[in-house]
């Protein structure tokens, strides 16, 4: 297959993807006599203005750390469902020891961070140990333990507990982090005081770790190696169960981290109108960027696109809902469209090799018997 | 290792003689333990005087909430007997929800169960044509349809429902009831469970509570879990559908049709989703509501599990959510004694594991069981929170001991495609 068409081959699943979740958008705006044209246009104006893409840049940095918390155990086919659980986890305890000490401005973020990273981890090494000890598969344990984390967070976040009451809200949350533990904003876009959060740096160092393990190290072939074929891993010598713990606990690390960007950059509480749900986005996201971490970026920011901007719908009369119908589809069609070219793929390779062999002089019996084979 | 082994061979074959007595014991085990945790909640009720734990009106209100666990853990049996893991669940029964109070609050609530068991069965025919027509991973497909399953329902609402007399953007107005119904002759039981003796009391106030003021939806839902036992368990058409979740290769070479019987069990199981869905906004709250299915539908995948994919094991899974859910909000003195049902519980757990020379988990359950009692009797009162875990550490404490002895259809979560096979 040549170069071009390989490369035409990959982008036609999320392009494919794209267009089809458009239409069916664009049907869905139709039904409700708006005009979807107009519609998309003013998103894009919205998301034009330097205040809005500041927005989308900051929501995609904590969707990277979700997805790619996903991603790490998608690449050896587990599911962390539980990244939502892991990452309310611990961001609630991380605000919690943030608001309790008082050090230095690095230490004090670091020792937040870390503590995130090892709630997170912690919290998926329960369903990794459930799994390798009891055979527990890690889907409906990490569902359980989202719940679990739910109500854990509940029991903690009360007066005399971890929580204190906001002065004028009837919102709970923890003690705030002295501005020694938070991390300033960067001023990334011109024209908006409205600041990029300084934790994109980590996203990147997160992304391009992700990267080099996967890719670069002996762990990451182990790991790709047994999400590939679990069996042709085991007989190569690859502990795999070794493998399912290390994977779930750098899985619940990073996703530790989901809450950080929105913790340290403004925040500085956890209370209960935190974020929730992240999890179940990271998933949607790590399927769209094919678990790759340039893929995800990309995904992150579309995701940060089409929530920030679609803001403006609500001045439009159109339901801002809708965008959550688009991206549900844009799942949906991009695995389909994924399945579809990979079918493709291996009609079109058939095909070639069916070629190249009646292209091949009649005296080379033995060659053909054996592609057929 | 050969218990495994035993299970796995004479819990399926239908053809095989053996496992009728098998099954028998299976229903006859479930029994046994609903017998020794009625003992133990009248036990425990006599000691602590928490009454609640078995009045009729929280054995009512357990039944309540047990159904539509139930009928998503249902749904979840028929899709994953066909072997398509369907975590898509939750957003088939948020379709229901919302089918049931829109069209629920105009027409009457039939209409709006109707309705509602469509909607489910759109979400299921999606999750079909992906996962069966496309070959789609099932779990990432189920992900999806959450995603889409709530954002469609939200969107919807927020155009249908918006400037309608007494509801909005996130809720219905309210829908008419349905109805119920007492069995005659079960009232009289009400002065017996007054004299709080043993065990009679208990069993009067659980009796009473599963025959009083049963809404027809309810009546319905556990005919639905019999009829769903028959059709699988007892026709060549259940048997043909199972055939596909253990070995759709072996099902195509003896001539079944497996996408035919895989799309019937997902857009069945979405339906199911769907009526669900409607028993929470008709018959429990009577409106719709925005968030009203709190994540059900995995709990009724967890309950399907907890029950070892059969119906028996599924009600009784529904009924321990159902039960430890009415009591959160009926008594929290009732919540108090329920550590100590827990705690005793585990205790038994961790000596029937040293009895089978189980020593890790033995001492890890005994280790809970004792950690749990003595916070008992330190405490007279509990956090509402302990009990909304409860249900899910019990699955993760059930799915650790018994994991081993649980048996899924065999190719669960595998994709199938036709003519593919070795």
């Amino acid at each position: 297959m040549s170069i071009a068409r390989r490369i035409g081959l990959g982008l036609a699943a999320p392009v494919l993807a794209l267009v089809f979740s458009l239409a069916v958008t664009s049907l869905v705006l139709l039904s409700i006599h708006a005009a979807p044209l107009d519609t998309f246009r003013t998103m894009a104006d919205y998301a034009s203005q330097p205040r809005t893409q500041v927005l989308i840049v900051n929501s995609a940095v904590t969707y990277y750390f979700a997805a790619v918390a996903v991603a790490i155990g998608f690449r050896m086919n587990l599911f962390n469902i539980g990244v939502d659980g892991q990452y309310r986890l611990a961001a609630m305890l991380a605000a919690s020891v943030g608001g309790a000490i008082n050090l230095p401005a690095p230490l004090h973020v670091l020792v937040i961070l870390a503590t995130a990273m090892l709630v997170g981890a912690l919290w998926a090494g329960v369903a990794a140990v459930l799994k390798v000890r009891r055979g527990v598969s890690e889907v409906i344990s990490t569902i359980m333990l989202n719940f679990v984390a739910t109500g854990i967070i509940a029991y903690l976040l009360a007066p005399g507990r971890l929580a204190v009451t906001t002065q004028g809200s009837n919102n709970l949350g923890t003690k705030p982090i002295p501005p020694s533990g938070q991390v300033p904003g960067i001023s990334l876009i011109p024209g908006t005081s409205v600041q990029v959060y300084g934790l994109i740096v980590l996203a990147v160092l997160v992304g391009v770790a992700f990267w080099f393990v996967v890719n670069r190290t002996r762990f990451g072939f182990d790991l790709r190696a047994t999400g590939m074929s679990e069996t042709a891993a085991v007989a190569s010598g690859v502990d795999v169960r070794r493998m399912v713990v290390i994977s779930m606990l750098l899985s619940g690390a990073v996703a530790g981290l989901v809450g950080m960007p929105q913790l340290l950059g403004s925040s500085y509480t956890y209370s209960l109108d935190f974020p929730a749900g992240l999890g179940f986005t990271g998933i949607a996201i790590a399927l769209l960027g094919r678990n790759h971490p340039v893929g995800i970026a990309i995904g992150a920011l579309l995701w940060g696109f089409l929530d920030q901007s679609a803001q403006i719908l609500n001045l439009e009369d159109i339901p801002v809902e809708i965008v959550q119908i688009t991206q549900g589809i844009i799942v949906l069609s991009v695995v389909i469209a994924y399945e579809l070219v990979r079918r493709y793929r291996v009609v079109a390779e058939q095909r070639d090799v069916a070629r190249a062999l009646a292209a091949a002089p009649a005296g080379a019996p033995a060659l053909a018997g054996e592609a057929r084979s | 290792m050969s218990l495994t082994n035993d299970r796995a061979v004479d819990s399926e074959m239908p053809t095989a003689p053996a496992p009728r007595l098998r099954r028998i014991g299976g229903w006859r085990g479930i029994a046994l333990m609903a017998a020794v945790f009625v003992v133990l909640l009248s036990v425990v009720r006599t000691i602590t005087g928490a009454e609640a734990l078995t009045s009729a009106g929280t054995v009512g209100a357990a039944l309540a909430a047990a159904v539509p666990i139930g009928m998503a853990g249902l749904g979840g049996l028929w899709s994953e007997r066909s072997g398509v893991v369907n975590i898509g669940l939750e957003g088939m029964m948020i379709l229901g929800t919302f089918g049931a109070g829109w069209i629920g609050w105009q027409y009457g609530p039939w209409a709006g169960i109707a309705t509602a068991v469509l909607f489910g069965a759109v979400g299921g025919l999606v999750h079909a044509i992906a996962t069966v027509t496309f070959g789609v991973d099932q779990i990432v497909s189920g992900v999806a349809i959450n995603i889409l399953g709530l954002g469609v329902t939200r969107f919807l609402a927020s155009i249908l429902l918006e400037g309608t007399p007494g509801g909005g953007r996130t809720q219905s107005p309210p829908i008419q009831p349905v109805g119920s119904l007492s069995l005659p002759g079960f009232s009289s039981l009400e002065s017996l469970e007054n004299k709080h003796w043993l065990l009679v009391s208990d069993l009067a106030g659980i009796v009473r509570g599963i025959t009083t003021d049963l809404s027809y939806v309810t009546i319905i839902a556990l005919l639905l879990v019999l009829l769903t036992f028959l059709v699988l368990w007892r026709t060549a058409f259940g048997l043909r559908l199972r055939s596909c979740g253990e070995d759709p290769y072996t099902a195509e070479s003896l001539g079944v049709n497996v996408y035919f019987y895989k799309y019937v069990a997902v857009v069945v199981s979405g339906a199911l989703a769907g009526f669900g869905g409607a028993f929470l906004s008709i018959v429990a709250a009577n409106i719709y509501r925005e968030g009203q299915t709190a994540g059900r539908g995995y709990i009724g995948l967890a309950a399907m599990i907890f029950g070892n994919w059969r119906p028996g094991g599924l009600m009784a899974g529904a009924a321990l959510f159902g039960y430890t859910d009415a009591l959160q909000l009926r008594s929290a003195d009732a919540v108090h004694a329920l550590l100590l049902i827990i705690a005793v519980a585990l205790l038994a757990g961790a000596l029937s594991q040293a009895y089978r020379r189980r020593i890790g988990s033995a001492v890890v359950l005994g280790a809970i069981g004792a950690g749990l009692l003595f916070w008992f009797l330190r405490t007279d009162t509990l956090p509402g929170q302990v009990t909304f875990v409860a249900p899910y550490v019990t699955t993760l404490l059930v799915l650790a001991v018994a994991s081993q002895r649980l048996r899924m259809p065999k190719a669960d979560g595998q994709i199938y495609r036709r003519g593919q096979g070795r």
